[in-house]
């Protein structure tokens, strides 16, 4: 965690504040996916903030819903004191660029027909960059240098390229329009280990260097601790709890955070840690448990838990969480 | 993880056909085909007599020295008539495909793209489809008239609905992919998305596609004539004189076999020409010999 990042949370307001994000899906027939239902947070200048959960939690939907990839059913989102998700469809196109996003697979996210130098291109021309050539070829280069690859690369096409390197031709895509903030959904999870390692340092480095402010979308717990600054915990299209990644790691208050930590392997054969193993599978956003939609696998459950909704509650040091038996818990 | 090749595919597609050249079947394609284009282009000049010229006294003559292909019923010229029917049947086939390839491109791509109109143009490419081709173009030729120009609109049209739906297809598919999505939150337009990064991807099936409708078209336009709604039987086509010289198939093959080796010829090459622009326009296939 940036130091640097911590001062500014709390010297600034937060470049996006997200309140009470809804994102329904019609399948008609009376059917709805309840795919995100009330997410509210806030992402400080200069932080990365990290969204985890399980498949199916709608974390992924989450960071689409925020650049408007889909169109979110309801919420606010305050970026820089605008509300994105008021804009009309012609203003949010000047406010594209100041939104990036990563995608996962680093093989359908670039256009087979197009070589690297078209690829940055397009995204030069999204940013009004100088059109004269000498100018474009000189900033192709420099992005390409910037993420580690070479400026005699623009005239490859993507399949000449590795898994993470191509992913790197996508940060280089989304670093051209030089933009605030940047959603990267999973841009490491489609990697080799020693790979993702490597583009790990590359986006730490790059967020340092050019004071970038990013949303992280992970299902890999050690990679959301060692990136991120904060970290929000998403099941079932709600947020579970949030803190500080160094408070929710050492004392996570909520049993699924619990049951996320206790899943994922420590390279500490001699540490212990509480073993809750999950049963059953994620349920459907099609019918979401009443209440609390951990219940239906929380090891804690209680009757009380189905009668209603937990809200988010401080714990202090700003960690909040969502369950109505964190005291008996704790 | 492909690791990085240090072929040159970065010449995109510049220099295609010299590259078309340096593959062999692609090569013979694209030599045949100039051959046949030169014939038609030249036929005023090349040929031996006159493509109308009757003479009774020779009707019905095998190929030989004087006839290099034979004569026909009326005593003309096959080899003289096959050549001058080139002309017509290659730019009915070409304008065919070009006319069919824009309305069909248009309609797939918006079907395929835009999720609210994609219900209505695939009823209407549904219903276009259900009617057999020939009986569609005989009815829009005589609503429109019989002129070579209204048979290459008929038949622009019945062929356009195939081409939207390799188009929808695809373009269902392309629609949904990351860098598709990439492009939407960089703000691009969307006129330029579909033709950046939706059709350039589409290009292989659609190719493929062409090459066959440019058959069918030279045939069809064949039949049109031969019932009667197409351009008139004075004008020869490939497809006229194929089927003028069916009756005649046992006494005289020759009159159909000349110009129905021509359609073969001119499809086969089409079709290897179609495959190596296919191979070279894809940059993971590409390869500089």
């Amino acid at each position: 965690m940036s130091l640097a990042a911590a001062e500014s949370t709390q010297a600034c307001a937060p470049l996006l504040r997200v309140e009470g994000l809804t994102q329904r899906f019609n399948l008609g027939g009376g059917r709805v996916v309840h795919a995100i239902e009330d997410v509210s947070f806030d992402v400080p200048r200069g932080a990365i903030v990290g969204l985890v959960g399980e498949s199916g939690s709608g974390k992924t939907t989450t960071g689409r819903s925020l650049i408007r990839l889909v169109e979110p059913t309801s919420g606010t989102a305050m970026f820089d004191g605008v509300d994105l998700f008021s804009l009309s469809p012609r203003e949010m196109r000047q406010y594209r660029r100041r939104l990036q996003i990563i995608f996962q697979d680093p093989y359908s996210s670039l256009n087979p027909r197009l070589t690297v130098a078209a690829i940055i291109n397009e995204a030069l021309d999204a940013r009004g960059f100088d059109k004269a050539r000498a100018a474009r070829k000189q900033r192709i280069g420099e992005l390409l240098e910037m993420v580690g690859l070479r400026a005699e690369h623009a005239q490859r096409y993507p399949h000449e390229f590795s898994g993470g390197q191509r992913q790197r031709i996508g940060f280089a895509r989304a670093l051209a329009v030089e933009p605030d903030f940047i959603v990267a959904d999973e841009p490491v999870s489609a990697l080799d280990v020693s790979v993702q390692a490597q583009v790990l340092n590359l986006i730490r480095d790059l967020q340092q260097r050019l004071g970038l402010t990013m949303l992280f979308i992970s299902h890999d717990l050690a990679v959301v601790e060692y990136l991120c600054d904060e970290v929000i915990v998403m099941y079932l299209g709600r947020i579970m709890e949030k803190g500080p990644s160094q408070a929710l790691y050492s004392n996570p208050r909520h049993p699924y955070t619990r049951a996320l930590l206790a899943t994922a392997p420590v390279p500490d054969p001699t540490r212990k840690r509480e073993r809750v193993l999950l049963k059953g599978d994620i349920p459907s956003p099609i019918n979401p448990p009443s209440g609390c939609v951990f219940r239906t696998r929380c090891p804690h459950a209680i009757e009380a838990c189905a009668a209603t909704l937990p809200p988010l509650e401080a714990v202090g040091a700003g960690q909040q969480v969502a369950c109505i038996r964190h005291h008996e818990l704790a | 993880m492909s690791a990085i090749s240090s072929s040159a595919a970065g010449s995109g597609e510049r220099g295609l056909v010299r590259r078309l050249f340096s593959r062999p079947t692609s090569a013979a394609g694209l030599a045949v085909l100039a051959i046949i284009l030169i014939a038609a282009v030249l036929a005023p000049w090349i040929t031996p007599y006159a493509p109308g010229k009757l003479s009774i006294a020779h009707r019905l003559q095998a190929p030989g020295i004087a006839h290099l292909f034979g004569t026909d019923d009326f005593g003309r010229d096959v080899l003289s008539r096959m050549i001058f029917a080139g002309r017509l049947s290659l730019t009915v086939g070409f304008s065919v495909v070009v006319l069919s390839s824009l309305i069909g491109v248009l309609l797939g791509l918006l079907a395929g793209y835009f999720r609210k109109l994609d219900r209505p143009l695939s009823r209407l490419i549904d219903a276009m489809m259900a009617f057999p081709d020939i009986l569609l173009a005989i009815a829009l030729v005589a609503a429109l008239g019989a002129s070579a120009a209204n048979v290459v609109i008929a038949l622009g049209i019945v062929y356009a609905p195939r081409l939207a739906r390799v188009v929808r297809a695809s373009t269902l598919v392309i629609r949904e992919l990351p860098y598709v999505e990439a492009a939407k939150a960089l703000g691009v337009p969307t006129p330029v998305i579909l033709v950046r990064h939706v059709l350039r991807n589409v290009a292989s099936p659609l190719l493929v596609q062409g090459t066959f409708i440019f058959a069918n078209a030279i045939l069809a336009e064949a039949g049109l004539s031969f019932l009667g709604v197409g351009v008139s039987p004075d004008v020869p086509t490939w497809g006229t004189m194929i089927s003028l010289g069916r009756q005649y198939l046992d006494q005289a093959p020759w009159i159909m076999f000349f110009p129905g080796g021509a359609i073969v010829l001119t499809v086969l090459s089409l079709q290897l020409v179609g495959d190596g622009m296919r191979d070279l326009l894809d940059p993971r296939l590409a390869k500089d010999i």
